[in-house]
C-alpha cells in the first residue's frame, strides 16, 4: 500500500481572504510577528500495490480533480506502507 | 424551444430555472438528471444554482465530472445556448467551458440580496433584449463568487467583449474587474453569479431577469423558426 499526502495551496498571486482573516485574528491575539497566513488543503490518499506509475498517477489526479491549476498549486509525498 | 434544466445532487435553483422558461415564457422544459447520457432534442441547456455535491473539494469540481457534462460540452461545441447561473457558472469554470476560477467572497460572507448590474455587452444571444450599458437589478446568493483569472485571460476577455455583466456601484464579492458574468469566445456559453431566474416576475421583487431568457428564445426563433 502507498500513502500519498497531497498539499494544495492557493497560488502566490491569488489573494486568500480566509488567510487574511486568520492573520488578523492572530494579530489581535497578540501574535504581532505573524506576517502572513495562507490556508490550503491537505489530502491523504491510500493507493493499493497494483498502482502503476504512481508518481504519474498522482500528478494526473491533482491536475484533473484535486487542484484547480488556475488558482492552486500542489505538491505531494508518496510513502510506502506495510499492509495491515 | 426546448430547454434542459440539469439537476445535480444538491442543485436548488432548478425549479426557479424551470419556472422561468416554462411558466413565464411558455417554452418546453424538462429536468435532466446528472447521470443522463444524452441531451439530444434539447435546444438550450440551463445549469442551475445550488450546492452540487455539497461544494466538496471546490465548488463545481465534482459535478464537472458527471456523465451529463460530456453532453453539455458537446452541446456547447454544437453552438447551442448554455447558461450557467451561480453554481452552474462555477461548474462551467471547472469544466473549462469558461476561463478562470472562483474564490471565496472577499468578506467571507454568504451574500443574498439584490444587486445592480451593468449590461456590458448586449450583442450576445443572451442579452439582446437589454440596452447597451443598461443597469438592471438581479439578486445574488453566493459565498464563492469572487471571480479570478490571470492577466492574459483578462485582456482577452476585455478585447473580445466577453465580460457581459459587471457589478455596478458596489462589488459584493471582490471579483476581478467587477465581473458578474462572462461568455465564451463563440458567444453561446454564458456563466453568471447573479440569478436572472429569480427575477422573472414583479411580484417576486423584479422582472429584469426575464429579458435574458426572452433573448435566448428570440435568438433561437430567428435562427431556426424563421428559416423553417
Amino acid at each position: 500500500m502507498y500513502k500519498v499526502k497531497v498539499y494544495i495551496t492557493l497560488r502566490e498571486s491569488v489573494l486568500d481572504p480566509q488567510g487574511t482573516a486568520v492573520k488578523g485574528s492572530l494579530q489581535t491575539l497578540g501574535y504581532s510577528s505573524v506576517e502572513d497566513v495562507r490556508i490550503g488543503k491537505y489530502l491523504e490518499l491510500t493507493l493499493n500495490e497494483r498502482t502503476e506509475n504512481i508518481d504519474q498517477a498522482v500528478q494526473e489526479m491533482c491536475d484533473k480533480l484535486l487542484a484547480n491549476p488556475v488558482i492552486e498549486d500542489y505538491r505531494y509525498e508518496i510513502e510506502e506502507s506495510v499492509a495491515q | 424551444m426546448k430547454f434542459a434544466v440539469i439537476v445535480f445532487p444538491g442543485s436548488n435553483c432548478d425549479v426557479d430555472m424551470y419556472h422561468a422558461v416554462k411558466d413565464e415564457l411558455g417554452q418546453e422544459a424538462e429536468y435532466v438528471w446528472h447521470d443522463a447520457e444524452s441531451l439530444d432534442g434539447y435546444d438550450g441547456i440551463l445549469l442551475p444554482g445550488g450546492f452540487s455535491y455539497g461544494d466538496y473539494l471546490r465548488t463545481g469540481a465534482i459535478a464537472r465530472f458527471s456523465k451529463i457534462m460530456k453532453e453539455v460540452v458537446k452541446a456547447a461545441e454544437a453552438g447551442k445556448p448554455v447558461l450557467g447561473v451561480c453554481n452552474g457558472f462555477q461548474i462551467l469554470l471547472e469544466s473549462g467551458l469558461l476561463p478562470g476560477a472562483m474564490r471565496r467572497n472577499e468578506s467571507l460572507k454568504f451574500i443574498c440580496r439584490s444587486v445592480s448590474l451593468k449590461v456590458r455587452n448586449n450583442q450576445t444571444m443572451f442579452t439582446s433584449a437589454y440596452g447597451q450599458d443598461e443597469i438592471i437589478q438581479i439578486p445574488i446568493a453566493h459565498g464563492e463568487g469572487n471571480y479570478y483569472c490571470d492577466q492574459e485571460t483578462l485582456d482577452k476577455l476585455k478585447a473580445n467583449k466577453q465580460i457581459v455583466f459587471s457589478y455596478e456601484g458596489i462589488n459584493p464579492n471582490g471579483s476581478l474587474e467587477n465581473i458578474a458574468g462572462i461568455i465564451n469566445e463563440n458567444g453561446n456559453v454564458l456563466g453568471m453569479m447573479p440569478h436572472p431566474e429569480r427575477a422573472v416576475d414583479p411580484l417576486l421583487g423584479g422582472a429584469d431577469g426575464l429579458k435574458l431568457f426572452k433573448g435566448i428564445v428570440k435568438q433561437w426563433r430567428e435562427t431556426y423558426a424563421v428559416n423553417a
